[in-house]
């Protein structure tokens, strides 16, 4: 059963896939909380303009998709912030013009080709060390400015109008989290791919939510359910040769339903 | 017979339009240190809004808010200020944070950016919840607390950074009778004890009129009236004037 960890690719796999879990549920309970949920995966297709871009430009598809995706965060909220446009019209324009020039860009270089689809769906097999390193200096950007901001984020979250009253500069908050959420999708491109990003943010926070738990129990459950999934996930599909991303979202779903039912049984 | 310095809240000359309606028209108000203010009104009078103004969340069309002294632009010490929204559409029931989580919130824009939360903070969060008698369910979910437990759950988080002037919106809302008579009963408390100044905005003018010093009624305009008594024997005049 252990054998498969003799091999280089295999725990590369792993550790990437450590590094997504423990980082989507953290970014995800706020995206939830305050309706951000399609942010992320409007975010997630706007990756893919990034990654068009690398690799039409020849860079690295992960760091083109990383300024990319930060710069149109930064310009959904603006987008929102000044309401000319519904908020979720703004997400809607980004995500069919994002993958609008996606599409430009691949024809006009190389054409659609393999590399493309391992983008889309992920390819944890082959995520490089370099990868690896790259994306655990992304975690630990994330995970410390989520550190610093926590109580303002937890108080935005929960109530705006208060928070702005206590003094809480919730401007400015609001566009860290949006920065903070395009950070998390680009790290989390090579293990799950553009398409399901939003999966792993959204499913492990919304199964432990209807645990109905203080937040920061909220917060460890999700982070159980996200790390046992993708790692179980990742261990299945090298074992059963299937898509690590697919798989890991089943899995969550899984647990998902199987919370709904226990839950549910519970409280009648 | 007040001292200016006494102003906790001047509203001077405040307008407000909304698509070209105007909803407030050359506001004048002041609210002084121990001041107990009802702010009433019918549905779309504009009494929330000028409470929106005077906490900042609205800009006014024209006029001026100073609040301690400063204009509110140049307002940083919000720790004075406590508020408690309107129960209905602040916050959303399925939020998974307990009572005393809830109260907590209410040091986070005390101790300011990259200060995290300490023991002691705790123990006030503890202290604050006692006040308000709910010291027994801090550990429930907000969303599972009845509406009048909620209410006393927003009062905590509001005084625990130890306001010196409490707002509250429309806080008896879909509360039940002998739950507002004790949520009165606390707010006099406070007023009285702690000598907290207290500012409700409430379309309830009767209950109001029975507790508070002085009244304002608004209707696009501002009236003011001193003392509640003469407001009980005289004003529901003015109210139903402004009615027709």
């Amino acid at each position: 059963m252990l054998e498969i960890f003799q091999y280089g690719f295999v725990l590369r796999g792993f550790e990437a896939g450590l590094i997504v879990a423990f980082i989507a549920p953290l970014i995800g309970i706020f995206l939830v909380l305050r309706r951000y949920s399609l942010i992320a995966d409007t975010l997630a297709h706007v990756s893919l303009a990034g990654i068009a871009l690398g690799i039409w430009l020849g860079i690295n598809p992960v760091l083109s998709a990383l300024g990319v995706t930060i710069l149109s965060s930064l310009g959904i909220e603006r987008l929102r912030e000044r309401r000319r446009i519904y908020g979720e019209s703004a997400l809607a324009l980004f995500l069919s013009g994002s993958l609008a020039i996606a599409t430009v860009l691949l024809s006009l270089g190389k054409g659609f080709n393999t590399q493309i689809l391992n983008y889309l769906f992920g390819s944890i097999l082959t995520v490089t060390q370099m990868d690896v390193y790259v994306m655990a200096v992304l975690a630990l950007v994330v995970a410390g400015l989520t550190f610093l901001f926590f109580k303002e984020l937890v108080y935005i979250s929960f109530d705006e109008d208060s928070a702005r009253v206590a003094g809480i500069p919730v401007r400015l908050i609001n566009t860290i989290l949006i920065v903070l959420a395009a950070l998390t999708i680009s790290l989390a491109i090579p293990v799950v791919g553009v398409l399901l990003i939003a999966a792993l943010i959204v499913i492990p926070v919304i199964t432990a939510l209807s645990l109905g738990v203080s937040f920061l129990h909220t917060i460890i459950y999700a982070e159980i359910i996200s790390i046992v999934s993708v790692l179980s996930g990742i261990y299945a599909s090298f074992y059963l040769d299937l898509s690590a991303g697919g798989t890991i979202v089943i899995i969550m779903l899984l647990v998902f339903s199987l919370v709904q039912m226990f839950t549910r049984r519970f409280s009648s | 017979m007040h001292n200016i310095d006494d102003n906790v809240v001047e509203v001077q000359k405040v307008s407000f339009s909304y698509n070209g309606n105007e909803v407030l028209q050359d506001i004048d108000l002041a609210i002084h240190r121990g001041d107990y203010l009802g702010l009433v009104g019918g549905n779309g009078a504009g009494k929330t809004t000028l409470l929106r103004i005077i906490l900042g969340l609205l800009s006014a069309s024209a006029g001026s808010v100073r609040l301690f002294g400063s204009d509110i632009s140049d307002f940083s010490d919000w720790s004075k200020i406590g508020y408690v929204p309107q129960k209905a559409t602040s916050f959303d029931a399925k939020f998974p944070a307990t009572a005393f989580e809830v109260v907590l919130m209410g040091l986070y824009g005390k101790r300011g950016l990259f200060r995290h939360i300490r023991g002691t903070d705790k123990e006030l969060a503890l202290k604050a919840l006692a006040l308000v008698e709910m010291e027994d369910e801090s550990a429930r979910l907000i969303g599972t607390l009845s509406g009048g437990e909620q209410q006393r759950v927003f009062i905590a988080r509001a005084l625990v950074s130890e306001p010196e002037i409490l707002f509250l919106d429309e806080p008896t809302v879909g509360v039940e009778k002998n739950v507002r008579d004790a949520f009165y009963a606390l707010l006099r408390r406070l007023n009285e004890d702690l000598h907290l100044t207290v500012v409700l905005v409430t379309h309830d003018i009767e209950s109001i009129a029975h507790e508070a010093m002085h009244i304002a009624c608004i209707d696009r305009t501002l009236e003011f009236c001193p003392s509640a008594a003469e407001f009980l024997r005289e004003g529901h005049s003015i109210t139903q004037a402004h009615h027709l």
